[in-house]
């Protein structure tokens, strides 16, 4: 019995793993890209207020907007302010409510709705990591770089991003491991992760164990992980 | 002919008027210091000669050329303003090394980027930044990360970093503010040094005797105007403004 069950939770941890995969493959860049709207200082309206001394406040706000930071934080704001779990319904059972189109009736479709909605919500958490750690990098570094010549993504890629991952690395870990059990979500929609596996025995067998036995596989991810984010934390020590 | 013409630079920012008709000229393998109290503007004079603020008003003319002018939106282009900045260099107050390089690297970095475009070899580049650090006293210190460096060190490495782009006219914003009295020494003589070799510069800074030592020519600057300038003896010693003996007279009783 215990092997069938290990062999099931098995199973169950390939289904995590591969939502955990697939979301950090997506999300990692995106937030980044998110971060980056949500810094953006585009102005398009600037012009309103050229010439005029004393513009009014209707003129002014108009001036000032930055439209896109400012629907990057709205989005930003919506994902992070509703649970992951009503996320997860909306986008699986949304199409099909209110638009009588399921669009994700091909075979693999949960997976990829679960992963849809996984990348949206951690995407809009690791952006305001990102931005944390861009901000962070003091502005005196990009402006070393600017005046020794260099361009705006030479000063990025060989000066900012380094800095910005050594200070990122600690809250992205805390972010990564919630993730790992964030996975459970997806029973929601009928995927057999972790704990549907363990919980199937409990309906079929009247046993309980498996499902507290799922606890030592989570422990075994996070392990590695916390492992490897310790590791990453110390190759960059080098510098501070 | 002059290597810098500044012509009345103006800078506000918002309603604070921060730089007022500024104009000055400097000469070729010539040092000009600039002294002032603490907001007269000397930051967002350098900082407007290395193109990170953009003036209001007024030129900036280098070996005869017009780098800017405010009333000329042709030479404003912002893909420009790359190459334009490569006429200064900028040695900043907190020094702002780049942590996650050495010494060395710190000082190829730019060149080494910039090789696309020069075509120059990266043994080259290693061997100048070399030089550059043995010239400033660091040779043994080419592999040392910024943070193993004191702060003295630290300043050095930045000067030569900024001297491996070869700049026309070499800017300190008060290089020796941010270290302990027993360090700076061994930066203004650095600097000495290469005021000895003919390197053109400006230098803001707080250390008067330097200043007057060191400068062919000296400015004072008070609340964004140029109050006095001329000869560092006689503006020190000297001085024919009341604002400048106020200045010089509050200063040598702190
Ligand atoms: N980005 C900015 N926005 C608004 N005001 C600014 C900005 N930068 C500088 N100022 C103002 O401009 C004035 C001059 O500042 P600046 O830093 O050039 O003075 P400084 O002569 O270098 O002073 P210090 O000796 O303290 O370094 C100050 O009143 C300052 O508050
Ligand atoms: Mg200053």
């Amino acid at each position: 019995m215990f092997l069938t069950v290990t062999t099931s939770l098995v199973k169950g941890l390939g289904t995590a793993m591969e939502l955990f995969g697939l979301t950090l493959l997506f999300a990692l860049p995106l937030g980044l890209v998110i971060a980056f709207g949500s810094m953006s200082k585009w102005q398009p309206f600037k012009f309103l207020q050229y010439g005029q001394e004393n513009p009014g406040s209707f003129v002014r706000f108009f001036a000032d907007l930055r439209p896109i930071s400012a629907l990057t934080n709205v989005i930003v704001w919506i994902i992070r302010g509703t649970p992951l779990m009503l996320q997860l319904i909306i986008i699986f059972y949304g199409p099909g409510l209110w638009f009588d189109n399921n669009i994700w009736s091909f075979s693999n479709g949960r997976m990829a709705a679960c992963v849809v909605a996984f990348v949206i919500n951690y995407s809009c958490y690791f952006s305001v990591i990102y931005r944390g750690g861009i901000e962070g990098v003091p502005q005196g570094q990009r402006e070393a770089g600017e005046v020794l010549g260099m361009t705006k993504s030479q000063i990025f890629f060989k000066i900012t991003l380094l800095q910005m991952i050594k200070r990122i690395v600690p809250p992205m870990s805390n972010e990564i491991i919630t993730l790992v059990k964030d996975t459970s979500l997806a029973r929601i929609i009928a995927i057999t992760e972790l704990i549907k596996a363990g919980e199937a025995y409990m309906k079929s067998d009247g046993i309980t164990w498996p499902l507290f036995y799922t606890a030592v596989y989570y422990l075994l991810f996070v392990g590695v992980l916390t492992i490897l984010f310790n590791f990453i934390e110390r190759k960059l020590s080098y510098f501070r | 002919m002059a290597v810098l013409e500044v012509n009345h630079l103006e800078k506000h920012f918002g309603s604070t008027r921060v730089l007022n008709d500024i104009s000055f000229s400097l000469e070729k393998g010539q040092a000009l210091s600039i002294i002032g109290s603490s907001g007269s503007g000397k930051t967002t004079l350098l900082r407007c000669l290395n193109f990170l603020e953009t003036p209001n008003g007024g030129s900036i003319c280098v070996n005869g050329k017009t780098l800017f002018d405010a009333a000329d939106p042709s030479t404003q282009l912002e893909k420009e303003i790359r190459r334009k900045r490569l006429h200064f260099g900028l040695v900043f107050q907190n020094f702002n090394l780049f942590p996650q390089y050495t010494a060395l690297q710190n000082v190829t970095l730019a060149r080494e980027l910039m090789s696309k475009e020069t075509g120059e070899s990266q043994d080259t580049i290693v061997k100048a930044g070399k030089e550059l650090l043995e010239q400033m006293g660091l040779a043994d210190r080419a592999n040392h990360y910024p943070h193993q460096l004191s702060g003295g060190q630290q300043q050095r490495v930045a000067i030569a970093r900024a001297l491996a782009m070869h700049p026309d006219i070499l800017c300190f914003d008060e290089p020796t503010s941010a270290l302990d009295p027993e360090l700076t020494g061994e930066v203004l003589r650095v600097i000495r040094n290469l005021a000895e070799q003919r390197t053109t510069m400006i230098i803001v800074t707080h250390e008067m005797a330097f200043a007057r030592d060191v400068a062919d020519q000296l400015i004072f600057m008070d609340q964004g105007f140029i109050v006095e300038q001329g000869d560092p003896h006689q503006v020190i010693d000297h001085p024919r403004e009341e604002r400048t003996r106020h200045f010089l007279a509050h200063y040598s009783e702190t």
